[in-house]
């Protein structure tokens, strides 16, 4: 079906058209070829720094379908290795976290050092003599990895663009995420505990959905009865939102999104966090700086986005990051992580943090919806005649610009102002650098222009 | 107190609160979250880590902390009270329709159970679960762990004023927790 040349996929993805087949959800010979051409192709979130503080530190992540194991070595650099012994492909580590000085493989009994370096094979002078070439035979390990503000990617594409040229434009709207609120350049941290839980549905349907899905207020409308906001209404603070210029943002070139809202030039802070005093003061504070540091980008807040292709921040209300790992065509493994500025008040990451967990994941009231919508949504789609029928993604179609100002202030991006409720401008960009990646046979023909 | 008594008195303490507890599993069940939550003291705390895979000799490292890390839940009673709220919306489409629960409650263990026949106020019990939980039409989880209580004697019925719940599952695999412990 796919032969990997330009146009190939025309018949699936018509991000012109606004019409996207569903086979690209179902298909198992789709899934095995996205794992070739986009999971060993692009860059991927591994983890953040915080989780592997001292030399010796690790921890177990993933890139597609492979266990992966990011570590600080010895000399305290930190590495990225497939987690798979060169000999018979045992895993050399089944923990999810920990400080070690090798990794042992339990079958056979090589080991590693935390630099990768094959340092043990047993009965090696009897077993090999002089054959066996140990510097040949080290973990394999990822040809580019990048710290970029305290989070840790990689590419398993020795020709891929550095982390930069990838994310070109969109490092305005990942460091609303990743700056501290006073507008620091860094400063986040993620609270110890990853979430990691499964899904029955195909990778993209939480990737597109955090791509720019403004349209979904009815999957969480029992919580905006409940009220579990930071002020004890709805799901968040809304009048900072409600008061801004809704710009969904995408990069159809790199395929990265975000949702994002443009406060007015004049405008006033806005109450937020008024269930805890002391928070609604360290925001208001953390505001005030924010507008002195930043110039006219003080105005610019970001909400949920999604880096190509499986990375999905929501940089605001609840402040977390989410990999979307896929586990075959049908299921997803949910890896989320929180942050919080890492030089707030205990008693602020502690109001953050229960507000984060009664938000996000398996067992916050929000999330909880999302994932019973993209479980029968996938489900619903994988019959024969199901199959036949395209999703549509013609909402705000032409409605775009690639030259957004606002008194004075340029955004970059391709970005759509939202009047109505919503447009469908970022899964369009998604899609479009998808389709990218499938027809593509290398980075030569994907790199950023 | 004779050495029977005392037997005695353990036994009905033991019977009593097995009792409360297939009672609290049967009112889950039945889907009256309202009078379920009516066992919970007013600062209860309701409290399940997520858990890691670490070597055995590092088992400090293999449950998340209450109240400093990200769990799967860390809260009191008013957060679950909005839970019960939520479900109660009928819009809650994650629990519409509603799923089929069944609470197993077994290995029960009243620990500080008392020497004499004054009965404790507050007594720590463990006991195992078996959750079976199945939903539309063919999905089904099985969730099986471990409970810590503490149980409070107040106006003369048991109260929960503490839950640890131990699930044995690192990554979670089921989509969502929307029932309850």
């Amino acid at each position: 079906m796919l032969d990997a040349k330009l146009g190939s996929l025309a018949g699936l993805v018509d991000v012109e058209r606004g019409v996207i087949s569903r086979e690209i959800f179902v298909s198992e010979e789709i899934y095995r070829q996205e794992l070739e051409r986009v999971f060993a192709r692009a860059w991927l979130l591994l983890g953040h720094e915080s989780q592997i503080p001292r030399p010796g530190d690790f921890c177990v992540t993933s890139t597609g379908e492979e266990s992966v194991i990011l570590c600080r070595d010895a000399a305290g650099r930190i590495r990225a290795y497939l987690n798979s012994c060169r000999h018979r492909g045992m895993k050399v580590c089944r923990y999810d976290e920990g400080n070690t000085v090798e990794f042992l493989c339990p079958y056979h009994g090589w080991s590693y050092g935390t630099d990768g370096a094959l340092v043990g094979v047993p009965f090696a002078r009897d077993a090999y003599g002089q054959q066996l070439d140990r510097s040949r035979w080290g973990l394999i390990e990822v040809p580019h990895l990048e710290n970029y503000k305290g989070l840790i990617w990689a590419t398993w594409d020795p020709d891929a663009p550095a982390f930069a040229d990838y994310i070109g434009g969109y490092k305005l709207y990942l460091d609303l995420l990743l700056d501290a609120w006073d507008g620091r350049e860094g400063g986040t941290e993620v609270i110890g505990g990853v979430h990691k839980w499964l899904v029955p549905c195909n990778w993209k349907f939480p990737a597109e959905n955090f791509s720019g899905d403004r349209y979904h207020g009815i999957s969480h409308r029992s919580v905006d009865m409940v009220g579990i906001g930071p002020s004890g209404t709805g799901r968040r603070d809304n009048q900072e939102r409600n008061e801004s210029r809704w710009l969904d943002v995408s990069f159809p070139d790199l395929g990265h999104s975000m949702i994002a809202f443009l406060r007015p030039h004049d405008a006033a802070l806005a109450p937020a966090y008024q269930d805890a005093p002391e928070v609604a003061d360290y925001f208001r504070r953390c505001e005030e700086e924010r507008r002195r540091r930043r110039g006219a980008e003080w105005r610019l807040f970001g909400g949920p986005g999604t880096v190509f292709p499986n990375a999905s921040p929501l940089a605001r209300q609840p402040r977390t990051i989410a990999a979307w790992h896929p586990r075959g065509p049908h299921q997803t493994e949910v890896w989320r992580w929180y942050l919080v500025d890492a030089d707030a008040p205990t008693e602020v990451k502690d109001f953050l943090r229960h507000y984060y967990i009664r938000y996000s994941g398996p067992s916050g009231l929000t999330e909880q919806d999302d994932m019973e919508n993209w479980n029968y949504a996938h489900a619903a789609s994988r019959g024969t005649i199901a199959r036949q029928y395209p999703y549509n993604y013609e909402m705000g179609l032409g409605r775009a610009t690639d030259s957004f100002e606002d008194h004075g202030l340029k955004l970059p991006g391709r970005i759509s102002v939202v009047t109505g409720n919503a447009s469908e401008n970022n899964q369009r960009g998604f899609y479009t650098r998808w389709r990218q990646f499938m027809e593509a046979a290398s980075w030569k023909e994907l790199s950023p222009r | 107190m004779s050495v029977e008594s005392a037997s005695l008195a353990r036994l009905l303490l033991k019977e009593e609160i097995e009792q409360f507890l297939y009672r609290e599993a049967e009112l889950l069940d039945a889907r009256r979250y309202e009078d379920w939550l009516d066992l919970f003291t007013e600062d209860a705390r309701y409290w399940m880590p997520m858990r890691r895979n670490v070597p055995a000799e590092d088992p400090a490292r293999e449950f998340t902390r209450e109240g400093v890390d990200v769990n799967w839940f860390d809260e009191g009673k008013d957060t679950l009270a909005r839970r019960v709220k939520q479900i109660r919306t009928g819009v809650h489409w994650a629990e519409q329709p509603p799923s089929r629960i069944c609470h197993m409650i077994s290995n029960v263990q009243v620990l500080g159970a008392p020497s004499d026949d004054s009965a404790p106020d507050d007594v720590p019990v463990k006991s195992c679960f078996l959750i079976y939980r199945n939903r539309v039409e063919t999905e089904t989880a099985l969730l099986v762990g471990k409970r810590e209580d503490l149980l409070r004697r107040v106006d003369g019925g048991w109260r929960i004023a503490r839950r640890k719940i131990i699930l044995d599952q690192s990554v979670l695999l089921v989509k969502n927790l929307t029932f309850f412990f």
